[in-house]
């Protein structure tokens, strides 16, 4: 139900007046009553939906922030490229393809074939819960598309990564997506059909994105400097590490919008929503300050953001189903899993600067069989195979298929840039720009 | 004319420049510099990775007196500076052939 009422005859009725109009209003009767309260429900909706949108949305910041600081001062205009370029391309593919393959009405189960170009809103008078639904699922297709940038810094020719954004966006994210959440609107997807469990998208969006970002970092190799003539690890300094952590802040505040969004629905269920996503975060933190701590005798701030993030991509799945005491164990845990997993990509010589794959990537896997393991409805085998399956399809998938873009665009325009433009850095090779411009004489 | 360059830990900067002011240097100049001495630099971790810093911030404050003020500016810098601990850095003295105040004209001594 989403006719249009107007707002005084709203509080007209709200406020019991309206016997007093009786002569030329319709009559107030339990029927009108029942409706206005649903018009009310329904604007709730709305507006908790799109600020929610908003604040996924604001991510993009958080991940500009992120990648920029843990990467070279040298690559910053091309980081801030790749984030403002991402969102924009990924916004007008999704609009096109994307969201029709995700969320169309489909026969198959596997993608959708219906609401391209959205379609789905046919004007002024048509259904408007489309368009809301659409800004809010096209923030988080972009949000699994730029997690790549991140995993591929430095190095990436510019016109690679704008060629990746548009199939993540158009292609790779959606038919995933229509698996696992296809029936929110028009589709029906094979995996939720199973009885899936990802309520704001640990895999659908996280591990789709990490795993893409897996596929780039082997593409392209690591960056110039990165592992030594005899395979040691050699470190490259982010170059603004406040930066870093300002990023993970917003993304932190983004994430509020992100799992508590996820119900559409304005109602008193977001409130559990909020806190596990909190919780996860800050025991995220915690579990990575630790074991950083205990490895390296000193509490490392690059794995303690990430330690944040991981909780956050863990409790992504689970936010809905899991009670607040589960929600620190799943946090804990990601914090933990993050930096081994970071330590075992350097060790096999993955070159990823910000640690993408491992916090979207490997804790959005743990998220997902989180999901299932710490089920307040009760834990079942068969759930947990469904989860299992579903974390494998997605890795199948999503590694499948960005792996075989990144080696046609390396085969076709080329995905790294040549030894000297990566030397000179990308942003003034790619873009003839500096990000920061002290102490140059111009004329 | 003599001109004194001293290499010395950034956070003395304040006070040393409390203490050449006491002692009537008129002016100094700042720059902040990256080097290393016998410590050869120190460990720093970055992601697990740990590497060394080679070059260690430092600061160089430059200043010319007169011939008499050589010594005692010297060791104003020197007890002021000094921690005792590795990195302290160092003082060096070099003539000045020439100075010239550019708004006024005056030469030597008196632009100093």
């Amino acid at each position: 139900m989403r006719k249009y009422i107007t707002p005084s005859l709203i509080i007209l009725l709200l406020i019991g007046a309206g016997p007093a109009l009786a002569g030329d209003e319709p009559a107030i009767t339990i029927k009108t009553n029942a409706d206005a309260i649903a018009t009310v429900q329904n604007n709730l909706n709305y507006v908790w939906t799109l600020i929610a949108a908003a604040l996924v949305f604001f991510m993009q910041a958080g991940f500009a922030m992120v990648e920029s600081g843990f990467t070279r001062a040298k690559s910053a205009v091309n980081i801030m490229m790749k984030n403002l370029l991402d969102f924009s391309m990924g916004s007008l593919a999704f609009w096109a393809v994307g969201f029709g393959l995700m969320f169309g009405a489909s026969k198959t189960g596997w993608f959708g074939t219906t609401d391209f170009f959205l379609s789905g809103w046919s004007g002024p008078e048509g259904d408007p819960w489309v368009l809301a639904f659409w800004m809010f699922q096209c923030v988080f297709a972009a949000t699994a598309a730029t997690i790549v940038s991140g995993a591929v810094a430095e190095r990436t020719k510019f016109t690679g990564y704008l060629v990746y954004s548009i199939v993540v966006c158009a292609f790779i994210y959606p038919i995933f997506g229509s698996w696992a959440w296809g029936s929110l609107l028009n589709g029906s997807g094979w995996l939720e059909g199973l009885g899936f469990i990802d309520f704001a998208g640990s895999t659908v969006v996280h591990s789709v994105g990490g795993w893409c970002a897996l596929a780039g970092a082997m593409v392209l190799g690591p960056r110039i400097g990165k592992y030594g003539s005899k395979g040691e690890i050699k470190a490259i300094p982010g170059h603004n590490i406040p930066m870093a952590a300002i990023g993970v802040f917003i993304l932190w505040l983004g994430w509020f919008g992100f799992n508590p969004g996820s119900t559409t629905t304005g109602d008193t269920s977001i409130a559990m929503i909020f806190v596990n996503t909190n919780l996860s975060a800050a025991a995220g933190a915690v579990g990575a300050m630790i074991t950083s701590w205990i490895i390296f005798k000193k509490p490392d701030i690059g794995m303690s953001l990430n330690g944040a993030l991981a909780g956050l991509v863990g409790i992504t799945a689970g936010c809905a189903n899991v009670n607040p005491s589960s929600s620190i164990i799943i946090g804990l845990i990601s914090g933990i899993i993050v930096v081994f997993s970071v330590m075992t990509l350097d060790r096999i010589h993955i070159d990823d600067p910000v640690g993408a794959v491992s916090v979207h990537g490997v804790c959005g896997a743990w998220g997902t069989l989180a999901a299932g393991l710490f089920d307040m409805g009760g834990i079942s085998a068969k759930v947990i195979g469904v989860q299992l399956l579903g974390i494998g399809s997605a890795f199948i998938w999503a590694f499948g298929t960005a792996f075989i873009l990144f080696k046609v665009v390396d085969a076709t325009i080329g995905l790294r840039v040549s030894k000297e433009e990566e030397m000179i850095g990308v942003d003034i090779s790619e873009h003839a720009a500096h990000a920061y411009n002290d102490f140059q004489v111009t004329n | 004319m003599k001109k004194i360059e001293a290499i010395i830990k950034p956070f003395k900067l304040d006070a040393l420049k409390e203490a050449l002011n006491e002692i009537g240097v008129q002016g100094i100049t700042v720059v902040e510099v990256k080097g290393y001495g016998r410590q050869k630099g120190h460990t720093e971790i970055y992601r697990g990775a740990e590497y060394v810093v080679d070059f260690i911030p430092k600061i160089k404050v430059e200043t010319v007196v007169n011939d008499e003020m050589v010594d005692k500016v010297v060791d104003t810098i020197a007890s002021t500076v000094q921690t005792g601990k590795i990195g302290d850095g160092k003082i060096f003295v070099l003539p000045i052939e020439q100075a010239r105040r550019i708004r006024t004209g005056e030469i030597d001594n008196e632009a100093i």
